[in-house]
């Protein structure tokens, strides 16, 4: 098992619905989609976002697209127009969630990152 | 097959993507959104200070701009670029195609602001969808109220001939599955049909969000962004679909660029609910069909609901932004420095505000705490420093110490050639539910 940070086995995107922030996680093979359902649990995802999501966070499963859907309550300071965030529509959120570190098996591991 | 190209992702999306939509190969309709969530409210402004004004009017300059090519070709356009006024966008449109007997429709009837009290009254209570409180806390505050209206009158539309459908306020998914409904004679209680249009809308409603633009999946291999193609629906009668973009465009379609466009402003998966139907967006396949095509199939859909939603605006206070940028040596200490002076300076004057927010742009503004430290000796710090208030005069004074701590606080430090802030009036957004037996669409069509 190695420790390693999301950003090399997933990609996601970020909007915003109110002061509520969705952070979608897409596995980047779907052989890679079990571990991120197993280990990126809603409350992993909540301790991550400390200090940035202020409610709940929910969780939401596509098996058929290898992703999972998070919603971030109250984590951008009001949202849209009352917000006094840089990014109020957390758009950054996607990489800040890819920041996050699981276990993966060796043999799962990409030899790349991401980017080049 | 038909072909449904969106232009514009939202309103300030580029001006040159509908033309080139237009004119880098063959579509059927144009596609495009001018509204964003609080955008009713600055057009009402426009409106109440010239009543022929209210509606989108870059979509006019392209119309302008595109006129004779999309009569050429034939495309037909959707847009809901009406705005509050789209009986005054038509005339607009009809003069800048300088073209008789071409059929322009119009969509209204999702203005309700005159009707609030009496809805009101009757009973319905409008409650914010975030919050659960009554319209009634902002009441004297409102600035707009528009229904979010669906795919069904904009079908209705172009059946009754219409090239030009001009729309209100309704979803970005109607502004797709509107044609297809047109185009196939769909039933609209064909709830899997009608979840795959509306799937194909959202994917594509957000313009290159979809063909390579703000793409994680290697990024920087991805060709041309400066030629970046706009998405293209191809629409079937069985309700699957294939998105892709004009042959020598820049961008790249995959299920990965794809797939980032389907996960944005996502709620749950299993009930994506609009005026149309509600989709299922955990029966969607996707497969990669050679390069710059991603078919979409499965896809199932649910009965649509009797709500429609409403957008309304309101007036919430106003607020200020400022920034100052620190250098190199120090710069994360002497920005922190300055925030610490800039509030101790705001108690001194006696100014309160309902909030204050400080952060380190180059350090932290995007990923808060998860940033963790920056190195010593990073090269700048911006601080960006934001207050707001229902105090005007207090938002006012604030932005007028900024400017001086380039003189009287840390060294080295520039204010990014931005000058002053301004006091911005915030105009935020309160989304409701209304059956949709209270209102009804006005369709009208009119030949230029």
């Amino acid at each position: 098992m190695a420790r390693v940070q999301l950003v090399r086995i997933a990609h996601a995107r970020s909007g915003d619905k109110g002061d509520t922030a969705n952070v979608g996680l897409s596995a980047l093979k779907p052989e890679l989609y079990p571990i991120l359902a197993q280990q990126v649990t809603a409350e992993r995802v909540q301790k991550h976002f400390s200090g940035i999501c202020f409610g709940k966070v929910e969780r939401f499963e596509l098996p058929n697209l290898g992703a999972l859907n998070f919603l971030l309550h109250e984590s951008l300071d009001g949202g849209g127009t009352l917000s006094l965030k840089a990014d109020a529509q957390g758009k950054t959120y996607s990489a800040a969630l890819l920041r996050m570190e699981i276990e993966v098996p060796d043999g799962l591991l990409l030899k790349d990152p991401v980017s080049s | 097959m038909v072909r449904i190209a969106n232009g514009q992702g939202f309103w300030g999306d580029s001006l040159e993507a509908p033309l080139e939509q237009i004119r880098r190969g063959p579509i059927d309709y144009l596609t495009l959104d001018y509204l964003a969530e609080v955008t009713m409210s600055i057009l009402q402004k426009q409106r109440s200070r010239d009543p022929k004004s209210g509606y989108a009017r870059d979509f006019v300059d392209m119309v302008a701009r595109g006129g004779a090519d999309i009569l050429e070709r034939d495309i037909k356009i959707v847009a809901n670029a009406g705005g509050v006024n789209p009986n005054a966008c038509r005339t607009a449109v009809s003069k800048a195609l300088g073209r008789s007997g071409v059929k322009i429709a119009v969509v209204a009837g999702d203005d309700i602001s005159d009707r609030l009290d009496e809805l009101l009254e009757s009973g319905v209570e409008l409650k914010s969808m975030d919050t659960g409180e009554p319209l009634s806390t902002v009441r004297d505050r409102v600035q707009s109220a528009n229904v979010y209206f669906g795919a069904a009158p904009i079908a209705e539309a172009l059946g009754m001939g219409a090239q030009f459908v001009i729309t209100g306020r309704c979803t970005d998914t109607g502004l797709v599955l509107g044609p297809m409904i047109h185009e196939f004679g769909w039933s609209l209680n064909d709830w899997d049909k009608l979840a795959a249009g509306t799937i194909a809308g959202h994917t594509v409603e957000c313009g290159a969000q979809c063909t390579g633009g703000n793409c994680q999946v290697n990024w920087d291999t991805i060709p041309d962004f400066a030629d970046i193609g706009y998405p293209i629906v191809e629409a079937t009668p069985d309700g699957n679909f294939a998105i892709t973009k004009h042959q020598g465009t820049g961008g790249r379609v995959t299920v990965a660029s794809v797939k980032e466009q389907l996960l944005y402003e996502m709620g749950d998966p299993h009930e994506y609910i609009t005026p149309d139907c509600v989709a299922d967006f955990t029966t969607i396949h996707l497969e990669q069909d050679g390069p710059d095509r991603v078919r979409f199939s499965g896809i199932k859909g649910r009965p649509a609901t009797n709500m429609y939603k409403v957008s309304i605006s309101y007036s919430a206070g106003f607020k200020a932004i400022g920034m100052l940028a620190y250098s190199w040596p120090d710069a994360y200490r002497k920005a922190q420095a300055a925030d610490r002076i800039l509030r101790k300076r705001l108690d001194n004057l006696g100014l309160k505000f309902e909030a204050v927010r400080a952060e380190f742009v180059g350090v932290n503004a995007c990923h808060g705490p998860l940033a963790g430290e920056p190195p010593p000796d990073i090269a700048e710090v911006a601080l960006r420093f934001g207050v707001r208030s229902n105090d005007r005069a207090a938002v006012e004074r604030f932005t007028k110490e900024i400017a001086p701590l380039a003189l009287n606080g840390p060294p080295v430090v520039t204010g990014l050639g931005s000058g002053r802030p301004k006091v911005e009036e915030i105009v935020a957004y309160w989304p409701a539910l209304i059956p949709k037996s209270c209102v009804t669409p006005q369709i009208s069509v009119e030949e230029s």
